[in-house]
């Protein structure tokens, strides 16, 4: 792949990615949205965070297995309980880290 | 009064670089094993510089990494690509309920910096009130900037790096699960995110690529939202 034909396609690359980013804020911001629309953005957050952590802690992938048996899954119950505590963000990720790497060392 | 203005503005700079830690630490040992496997791969530490500036999109860069060596057809990977990052539709949807009446320039700028974890930090402070658009905005280029300068770190000199100590491996997840609690406001939330993990598994498994994220969350917000809107008409909060 020649100089030019790479940075041709991270351009294309760049507007896949940036598009997706940009439509929604250029036009939502800048108008009032149905309160059935807001109210469901609303919930959007709780169930990304849920989406993006859950296979994480109970997921193998290659091949995808259910599991309950990973570190990650170990080390989040005492991550979690710290975080509804406390509600520290610094220590909750210093905690996970630290438990994490207790657990991943003991196995 | 210019005084307190420039006052304001660098308080809400360090607000936005001080939250932005936990991201940046977590970026560091991603953005240096993409920054190597990129230099097996046979990608110039240029060509790695160019993708995290231009694409700026951890989970695509790995794959686009791993297509480029199979030589797969660049329409492919654009379309791989816009299909990974499809999922940040949401998430500026979502943020775009707290950046009402921003201008364009500010907004342009802003969409570049959105990713999965500049948006859970942005919308936990966004959310708590305290909050500036120009704290978000310097979070989401501190992470940016982590991002590259790992990235092209790990494509020089990442193979003398040994591989993560310290757990940092699961530092964007403990930060992950710090901001799930933050949003845990009343038993909706805690219902909605829920549902929402659990659908994620199911279609994780089921389903190739990442479809899962935005489909479990679109499907877990609407159960919500329709649950929210029964209760509603029973008469109840």
């Amino acid at each position: 792949m020649t100089p030019r034909d790479y940075l041709l396609l991270m351009a294309a690359m760049g507007a896949a990615t940036y598009l997706p980013r940009m439509i929604p804020l250029l036009l939502l911001s800048r108008r009032r949205l149905p309160a059935w629309f807001a109210e469901w953005l609303e919930l959007v957050p709780p169930a990304i965070l849920g989406a993006l952590i859950a296979p994480t802690l109970f997921a193998r992938e290659m091949p995808r297995t259910l599991t309950m048996g990973k570190a990650e899954l170990v080390a989040a119950i005492p991550t979690l309980l710290f975080a509804l505590k406390y509600r520290s963000l610094a220590g909750t990720v210093i905690v996970g880290m630290l438990v994490y790497w207790g657990v991943t060392s003991l196995k | 009064m210019a005084d307190a203005a420039v006052e304001r503005e660098t308080g809400s700079t360090m607000a936005g670089l001080r939250a932005a830690w936990p991201i940046c630490l977590g970026y560091f040992p991603i953005g240096l094993s993409l920054g190597v496997l990129a230099q097996k791969s046979g990608l110039a530490p240029w060509q790695v510089a160019a993708m995290s500036l231009i694409v700026f999109a951890g989970g695509s860069q790995f794959i686009a990494v791993a297509m480029l060596q199979t030589k797969a057809s660049p329409p492919a990977i654009v379309a791989t690509t816009f299909m990974v990052n499809l999922r940040h539709l949401l998430m500026s949807s979502s943020l775009s309920l707290h950046l009402g009446g921003a201008g364009r320039r500010f907004l342009a700028l802003f969409a570049y910096g959105v990713t999965d974890e500049s948006f859970a930090v942005n919308i936990a402070r966004f959310g708590s009130g305290n909050w500036s658009r120009r704290s978000a905005l310097v979070l989401n280029q501190a992470a940016n900037a982590t991002w590259f300068v790992s990235t092209v770190t790990g494509s020089f000199c990442g193979q003398f790096i040994p591989a993560g100590s310290f757990g940092i491996d699961y530092a964007l997840t403990a930060m992950f699960i710090c901001l799930l609690t933050f949003q845990l406001k009343n038993r909706l939330f805690v219902a909605t995110a829920l549902t929402s993990a659990t659908l994620s598994v199911l279609l994780y498994l089921a389903l190739p690529g990442n479809a899962y994220i935005i489909a479990a969350s679109c499907l877990a917000a609407t159960a919500g939202f329709v649950i929210k809107r029964r209760l509603a008409a029973r008469g109840k909060p």
